[in-house]
C-alpha cells in the first residue's frame, strides 16, 4: 500500500524500456513474462514478487535501471530458477523453502539501521533507499559455495553511495550486515542451523568496492522476498552466503565480525570466502561449478574462475595476502 | 521350515500366505521398489528435477539407497515379533534394490557429477572423509550383491552368514555418509532419522540376540514369543 500510494513519483511500467544489452537477454525476459502467466511454478514465484510491493500491481513492482558496463554479458539465469533455487535459512534449508514460504515476511514498513563508527548515524526508510541513488542494472555471476553459479540481473547502486551519506571514521575497519531475525515472520528461524540474526561481514574497502552493490530489485522489479527483499547486499567476488539478505542493520566497526557461518563451521567457511578454485571446500573441490539451467544433466561441469571471474577489478584488494590462509 | 506344521486355515493367513498369494506379494514390493526410480524418469521427462537435477538424483539416489537398506534389516526384527516367516523371501529382493539404488548413486557421482574425471574422483575419495565413507560402504555392498544368488548360499554355507553381516557395517556407513554430508551445513535433522532407525534395527539383533541365544545355549529350543 505505501508502494501505491507513493506511485506518482515513480516510473510507470508503460514508461519504462528495460535496457537489454542483447538478444538472448531479450529473449529470456520475454519467456520469463511470457511464463509468468502460464507456467504454474513461475506464475507462483511472479505472485510473490508482485505481491512483495503491497499493491500487487505489477507497474508498482518496476524499478528503473540504467545499464551498467559492469555487467557481464553471459546468459542470465530464468526468473524461474534465480526465484524459484536459493538458499535463505531463515526460511528453511531446501531449495525451494525459500520461494514457498517467503511469503510471510513483512517488507513494509522497513528499515535499516546504519550505525557505529560513522559520522552521521541514522535509520534509511526503504523508499528512501530506493532513491537514494541512480538505480542500475548489473548482471552478475553468483558463485554458491556449494558448487553452483547463476547469472543474475541485479538492480541497485553501489554499496559506496550509502558509505558516503553516513561518513565512516577512521576507526570503520569492516562492515557488519546484519539480516532480520524474526520467527514470526520466518519459519526457519525455529531451527538452529544458525546462530540468529544471520550476520555477515567485509572489510571496508570491499564494502566500498565499485562491484559492491546495494541491492533493491532484480529482472527490473524489486527483490522477491525469497532473494532477500526488500534490501540486500551482492558482492560478486565471494560466494553467495557473503551477500546478507533483507538487511535491518548495517553495522561500521574497527574489529572483524565474528560471521554467522564462519561461527558455525570456520574450518569450512573463512572470512573472506572469495571464490577460489584452488582452495577446496573440506566435502568438495571448488574447482567447477554447474550453472542452473545451463550445465544440465549430461554437461560437464565448467571450470570456476578466481574471484568468480572479476579478478582483474578485484584481485588487488588481496595483494600480499595468502588467500589458502584467508580463505 | 518343513518341521513347522501348517497353521489351520483362518488361523495364519498372514503368518503363512499360500504359494501364490506370496508371489503376488513379491510382485508387488518389486513394482513398489521400482516406484523411486519410474518417478525419477518421469520427473525427467517433465523437466521437474529440480534447478539442480544432478544434485537432485544424487540426493534421491542416495535417500533410496538408505531406505532400502533400513527395509531389507527390518525383515528380521520383523519376521521374529509378528512371527512370518516368510519376509525372509522378500530379503534378498530389497537387499538387492537398496544394492540397486546405491549403483545409481554411484553412476550419478562418477558419470554426472565427475564426468569419469578419475583424478578428480580419487581426490575425492582420499581427501573427503565423507565421500571415502560412502565409497566404502559402496564396494562393502559389492561382494554381497555378488553372493546373493541361492548358489553361492549353499556354497558358502555357514560363511554366507557371516559375510552377509557386513550389511550391518554399511548401513552404519551410509548413514555416516549422509550425516557427514550434511554436518558441514549445520543440518543432521534428516540423517538423525535414519541413524535412530538403523540403531533400532541393529539394537534389535543384539537384545534379541542377548535374550534369546545366551541363555538358550543349553536348552533345546527358543522361548515361544
Amino acid at each position: 500500500m505505501l508502494l501505491r500510494s507513493r506511485s506518482a513519483d515513480e516510473p510507470r511500467a508503460s514508461d519504462i524500456t528495460p535496457r537489454l544489452h542483447h538478444e538472448n537477454r531479450r529473449s529470456v525476459l520475454m519467456a520469463a513474462a511470457a511464463g509468468l502467466a502460464t507456467w504454474s511454478a513461475a506464475g507462483l514465484a511472479h505472485g510473490a514478487a508482485a505481491s512483495a510491493g503491497g499493491a500487487g500491481q505489477a507497474g508498482a513492482t518496476k524499478l528503473q535501471a540504467r545499464a551498467s558496463t559492469l555487467s557481464t554479458v553471459e546468459r542470465p539465469t530464468t526468473y524461474k530458477d534465480v526465484t524459484g533455487y536459493n538458499n535463505f535459512y531463515e526460511f528453511g534449508t531446501d531449495k525451494d523453502d525459500p520461494a514457498r514460504y517467503a511469503g510471510s515476511l513483512r517488507i513494509r514498513p522497513w528499515s535499516v539501521a546504519v550505525e557505529g563508527e560513522v559520522a552521521r548515524p541514522r535509520v534509511f526508510d526503504i523508499e528512501e533507499l530506493l532513491t537514494l541513488a541512480p538505480l542500475e542494472e548489473r548482471v552478475y555471476r553468483m558463485r554458491c559455495v556449494e558448487g553452483w553459479s547463476m547469472v543474475i540481473p541485479w538492480v541497485g547502486y553501489p554499496f559506496a553511495e550509502l558509505m558516503k551519506r553516513v561518513e565512516p571514521t577512521g576507526n570503520a575497519k569492516f562492515v557488519e550486515f546484519v539480516t532480520l531475525a524474526d520467527a514470526g515472520q520466518m519459519p526457519g528461524l525455529r531451527s538452529s542451523v544458525l546462530a540468529w540474526p544471520y550476520v555477515e561481514g567485509l572489510r571496508i574497502d570491499e564494502a566500498a568496492h565499485a562491484l559492491t552493490l546495494l541491492t533493491l530489485g532484480l529482472y527490473g522489479e524489486v527483490l522477491p522476498r525469497q532473494n532477500g527483499a526488500p534490501v540486500r547486499i551482492v558482492v560478486p567476488w565471494k560466494y553467495g552466503f557473503k551477500s546478507g539478505k533483507s538487511l535491518v542493520k548495517i553495522r561500521f566497526v574497527e574489529k572483524q565480525p565474528l560471521t554467522s557461518w564462519n561461527r558455525a563451521a570456520p574450518q569450512e567457511y573463512g572470512f573472506y570466502s572469495n571464490v577460489n578454485p584452488q582452495v577446496s571446500h573440506p566435502r568438495w573441490s571448488q574447482a567447477t561449478e554447474r550453472r542452473i539451467g545451463e550445465d544440465g544433466f549430461l554437461q560437464r561441469k565448467r571450470p570456476t574462475l578466481m574471484f568468480n571471474g572479476y579478478a582483474e577489478q578485484v584481485a588487488s584488494l588481496y595483494a600480499g595476502m595468502d588467500l589458502r590462509k584467508a580463505y | 521350515m518343513a518341521a513347522i506344521p501348517t497353521p489351520r486355515p483362518g488361523s495364519g493367513r498372514l503368518a503363512q500366505p499360500s504359494r501364490r498369494a506370496l508371489a503376488w506379494i513379491r510382485a508387488a514390493v518389486f513394482a513398489a521398489a521400482l516406484v523411486p526410480l519410474l518417478r525419477l524418469v518421469a520427473l525427467g521427462y517433465a523437466d521437474a528435477l529440480s534447478a539442480n537435477p544432478v544434485e537432485f538424483v544424487t540426493r534421491s539416489t542416495g535417500t533410496w539407497t538408505l531406505v532400502m537398506l533400513c527395509i531389507t534389516l527390518s525383515v528380521t526384527p520383523l519376521r521374529r515379533l509378528l512371527g512370518w516367516p516368510w519376509l525372509l523371501r522378500l530379503r534378498r529382493m530389497l537387499g538387492l534394490f537398496a544394492f540397486f539404488y546405491a549403483v545409481l548413486h554411484f553412476v550419478t557421482w562418477l558419470w554426472l557429477d565427475h564426468w569419469f574425471d578419475l583424478p578428480a574422483m580419487v581426490v575425492d575419495i582420499v581427501e573427503r572423509p565423507f565421500v571415502t565413507v560412502g565409497f566404502t560402504a559402496f564396494v562393502l555392498l559389492l561382494p554381497l550383491a555378488a553372493t546373493s544368488t541361492q548358489a553361492m548360499m549353499r556354497r558358502l554355507g555357514h560363511r554366507w552368514q557371516e559375510l552377509h553381516r557386513l550389511v550391518y557395517a554399511i548401513a552404519a556407513l551410509g548413514v555416516l555418509h549422509f550425516w557427514w554430508h550434511k554436518a558441514g551445513k549445520n543440518d543432521v535433522s534428516e540423517p538423525l532419522v535414519y541413524a535412530v532407525i538403523v540403531a533400532g534395527l541393529l539394537a534389535f539383533r543384539l537384545v534379541w540376540h542377548l535374550r534369546h541365544r545366551l541363555p538358550a545355549a543349553g536348552s533345546a529350543g527358543q522361548p515361544p514369543l
